[in-house]
C-alpha cells in the first residue's frame, strides 16, 4: 500500500528526467501510465525529440529509412516539459536540483538519469577534425555519413569492427563501395562474441569483398592540403588511401556531469541496485535517484551478481520501466531489474541475434547447424552452466535457450537437439581476448564482485 | 506516423512485408528492414501489419483504430 508521502509524490511530486532517447522516453511514458500526475520535465542535449538509434547504422545507410526521420513512436501522451537543445550540467543531491547550460535550474523529487554514451572519437582531436571522418552515434552523424556514401567515395575506411563497424561495412558493400575494416584483435566481434564466432565474421566479411586487417591499429590519420582525410596508416606499415574514415571504436558513457556530485558515477557508468535506484560514491544508495539505459550497470542474479553495463535497445527500455515504476513505489511494491540481456544485428544478410552474456562463457559448442554455413546457434557455458547463446540465421532457437539460461541448465549441453552435428559434440574455448587488453570496446561490460570469484583477494595499500 | 520493431521479439515471419511491402522488406533470410517514418497513404496497410504481427514486435503511432496506438498530440486516454 502506497503511504501517504507517495500518495502525494504521484498527485503533485516534481521529476526530471535527464536524456531525452530512447531509455527517458519509454521511463516518462511509464510514469504516465502508472498514475503520475505531478510534473515532468525532459532534459535533453540533442535538439530533437526522442529518436531510434539502431536504424541508423542499417536502414539509413542502405538508402531504406530517411536519417532525420527515425523519430521514436509514442506509446502515449507524456504532457511533460521538455527541454531539448539543453545539457545538464551538474547535479546538486542534497537540494535535489539539477544545473543546466543555460543557467537555469531543474528541482526534483525523484530524478532519473539516462544520458547514454557517446562515440568515442578518434583520440587525436586535429586529425579527428578532418574533413570525411565520421563516428556513428547521432542521426546528424548518420545524415553526414549516409550523404558521403551517396556521393561514392573511393575507399571508405572503418577503424573498429565491433557490430557497428560491421554494419557500416556491410552497408557499404551492399552499394558497391570498397571498404576497409581494421582490427586490433584477430577477427571482428571478438570482444562481444569470441573468436571462434569471430573467425565466422570474418569469413563472412572477407566472402563480401571487404578488406578486412586483423591483429593491426590505425596509427594515424593523414590529410591534404584542403582538411580533407586522404589515408590511413597502420601499424604494420601500411597506408590505405580513403576518403572516408568511420572511427567505430566504441564509447564513453555520458557521467562527466556528474563530476563532484557524490553520485558514484565514472567511465564504467552509473553503479545502481537491482531496484535502478543510483549508488552515491560511498556506496550507500540513494533513494530519490534512479538510473536507466546505456549508462546503468545494475547486478544480475543470473549472472553471479556482476554488474552489467548493456549497450543494448532492449535494455533501455526495460530498465526505464522498471525505473519509472520504482520512482513511484514504496519498497515491497518495487520491481527488480533482471531482464535477460538481449542483442541483434543485422550485417551481410545475417541476422545475428545473442541472448545472455556471451563474455562471461568460456566455452562455446554449436549445438544448431554449423558455422561453415554461417547458420548456426552457438552456446557459451561458464563454470558447467549455460550463460549466453549467440544464433545467425537462427532466431528461432534463441528463446529455447533463453529459458535454458534462466534454468541454469548445464554445460556442455547434453540432450540432442534438432539440426545438432556430430563434429559439434564437444565445447572448444570460446576465444575471448584478454579483458585487460583493449580493443575496439564490447557492448556488454562486465565489472563488480562476484560472490562466486574465489580468485578475488583484498589487498590493503602500504603507507 | 513513426514506428519501432523491437527486432529482439521479431521472429522474422515476415507476415508484416507481405502486407506493407512498402515499410517493411526482409533482408537475407530473417532480418527486418523498416521505413520508420512511412508516407501516410501506408497507414492502413501498416495498421494491419500491426495487428498481424504474431509476436507484437511493432509500435507504431498515427495509426488510428488500433487501440493502444494513439497520434503524438492525441489528448491522454487514461
Ligand atoms: C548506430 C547504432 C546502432 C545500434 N544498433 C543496435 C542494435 O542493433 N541492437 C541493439 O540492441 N542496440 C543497438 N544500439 C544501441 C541502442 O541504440 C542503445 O542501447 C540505446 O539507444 C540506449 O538508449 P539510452 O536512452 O540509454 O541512451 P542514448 O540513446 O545514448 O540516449 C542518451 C541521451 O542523453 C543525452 N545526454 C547525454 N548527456 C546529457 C546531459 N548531460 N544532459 C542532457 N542530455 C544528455 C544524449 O545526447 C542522448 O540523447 C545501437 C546504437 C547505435 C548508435
Ligand atoms: S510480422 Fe512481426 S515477427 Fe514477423 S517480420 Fe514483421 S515484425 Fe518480425
Amino acid at each position: 500500500m502506497a503511504t501517504e508521502h507517495m500518495d502525494r509524490l504521484r498527485r503533485e511530486g516534481r521529476i526530471a528526467i535527464v536524456g531525452a532517447s530512447l531509455a527517458g522516453l519509454r521511463a516518462a511514458e511509464t510514469l504516465r501510465a502508472e498514475g503520475f500526475a505531478g510534473e515532468l520535465t525532459l532534459i535533453g542535449d540533442e535538439p530533437y525529440e526522442p529518436y531510434d538509434r539502431p536504424p541508423l547504422s542499417k536502414a539509413v545507410l542502405l538508402g531504406r529509412a530517411d536519417p532525420l526521420r527515425t523519430e521514436l513512436p509514442r506509446r502515449r501522451e507524456i504532457d511533460a516539459k521538455w527541454r531539448l537543445g539543453v545539457a545538464a550540467t551538474g547535479l546538486d543531491l542534497t537540494a535535489g536540483r539539477v544545473r543546466l547550460s543555460d543557467g537555469d535550474e531543474v528541482e526534483y523529487d525523484r530524478l532519473l538519469i539516462a544520458t547514454g554514451v557517446r562515440a568515442r572519437p578518434w583520440p587525436r582531436e586535429s586529425e579527428a577534425r578532418l574533413d570525411g571522418v565520421f563516428v556513428l552515434r547521432t542521426r546528424d552523424d548518420a545524415a553526414g555519413l549516409y550523404q558521403r556514401l551517396r556521393a561514392g567515395p573511393r575507399r571508405v575506411f572503418v577503424i573498429g569492427a565491433g557490430f557497428a563497424g560491421c554494419e557500416v561495412a556491410s552497408a557499404c558493400r551492399e552499394q558497391g563501395v570498397q571498404v576497409t575494416v581494421a582490427e586490433r584483435a584477430g577477427a571482428p566481434l571478438v570482444g562481444a562474441l569470441g573468436g571462434v564466432v569471430g573467425a565466422v565474421a570474418a569469413d563472412l566479411m572477407r566472402e563480401h569483398g571487404v578488406d578486412l586487417r586483423t591483429r593491426v591499429t590505425v596509427t594515424a590519420l593523414e590529410g591534404d592540403a584542403a582538411g580533407r582525410v586522404r589515408a590511413v596508416h597502420l601499424s604494420d606499415e601500411s597506408v590505405v588511401e580513403a576518403d572516408v574514415v568511420v572511427v567505430s571504436l566504441g564509447s564513453l558513457r555520458n557521467t562527466e556531469w556528474l563530476n563532484g556530485s557524490g553520485l558514484g558515477a565514472g567511465p564504467r557508468g552509473i553503479a545502481c541496485d537491482a531496484g535502478c535506484r543510483a549508488f552515491d560514491f560511498r556506496g550507500i544508495v540513494t533513494d530519490d535517484v534512479f538510473v536507466a539505459g546505456d549508462v546503468a550497470r545494475s547486478p544480475h542474479a543470473l549472472f553471479e551478481y556482476q554488474f552489467l553495463s548493456l549497450e543494448h535497445w532492449g535494455n533501455a527500455v526495460a530498465q526505464a520501466e522498471t525505473a519509472a515504476h520504482n520512482m513511484i513505489c514504496d519498497g515491497a511494491d518495487r520491481h527488480p531489474h533482471l531482464w535477460m540481456p538481449a542483442f541483434w544485428s543485422s550485417q551481410f544478410g545475417v541476422n545475428i541475434k545473442s541472448v545472455g552474456v556471451p563474455p562471461m562463457g568460456e566455452e562455446l559448442m554449436i549445438t544448431q547447424g554449423s558455422t561453415a554455413e554461417r547458420r548456426f546457434v552457438g552456446v557459451y557455458g561458464h563454470k558447467g552452466r549455460v550463460v549466453a547463446a549467440v544464433s545467425f540465421d537462427n532466431t528461432r532457437w534463441l528463446e529455447f535457450y533463453q529459458r535454458a539460461i534462466e534454468r541454469g541448465a548445464p554445460f556442455p549441453v547434453e540432450h540432442p537437439t534438432l539440426d545438432r552435428r556430430p563434429e559439434n559434440r564437444r565445447p572448444v574455448p570460446a576465444d575471448f581476448p584478454d579483458p585487460s587488453l583493449p580493443t575496439h570496446g564490447p557492448m556488454v561490460t562486465l565489472s563488480g564482485y562476484s560472490p562466486a570469484d574465489t580468485q578475488l583477494v583484498f589487498h590493503p595499500a602500504r603507507h | 506516423m513513426r514506428l519501432v520493431v523491437d527486432l529482439n521479439k521479431c521472429q522474422g515471419y515476415a507476415q508484416c512485408a507481405f502486407l506493407a511491402p512498402d515499410v517493411f522488406a526482409m533482408h537475407g533470410e530473417e532480418s527486418l528492414v523498416y521505413d520508420p517514418q512511412p508516407d501516410h497513404e501506408q497507414r492502413e496497410r501498416l495498421a494491419r501489419a500491426v495487428a498481424a504481427c504474431p509476436v507484437q514486435a511493432i509500435t507504431a503511432d498515427g495509426v488510428d483504430g488500433h487501440g493502444a496506438f494513439r497520434g503524438p498530440e492525441a489528448p491522454d486516454g487514461h
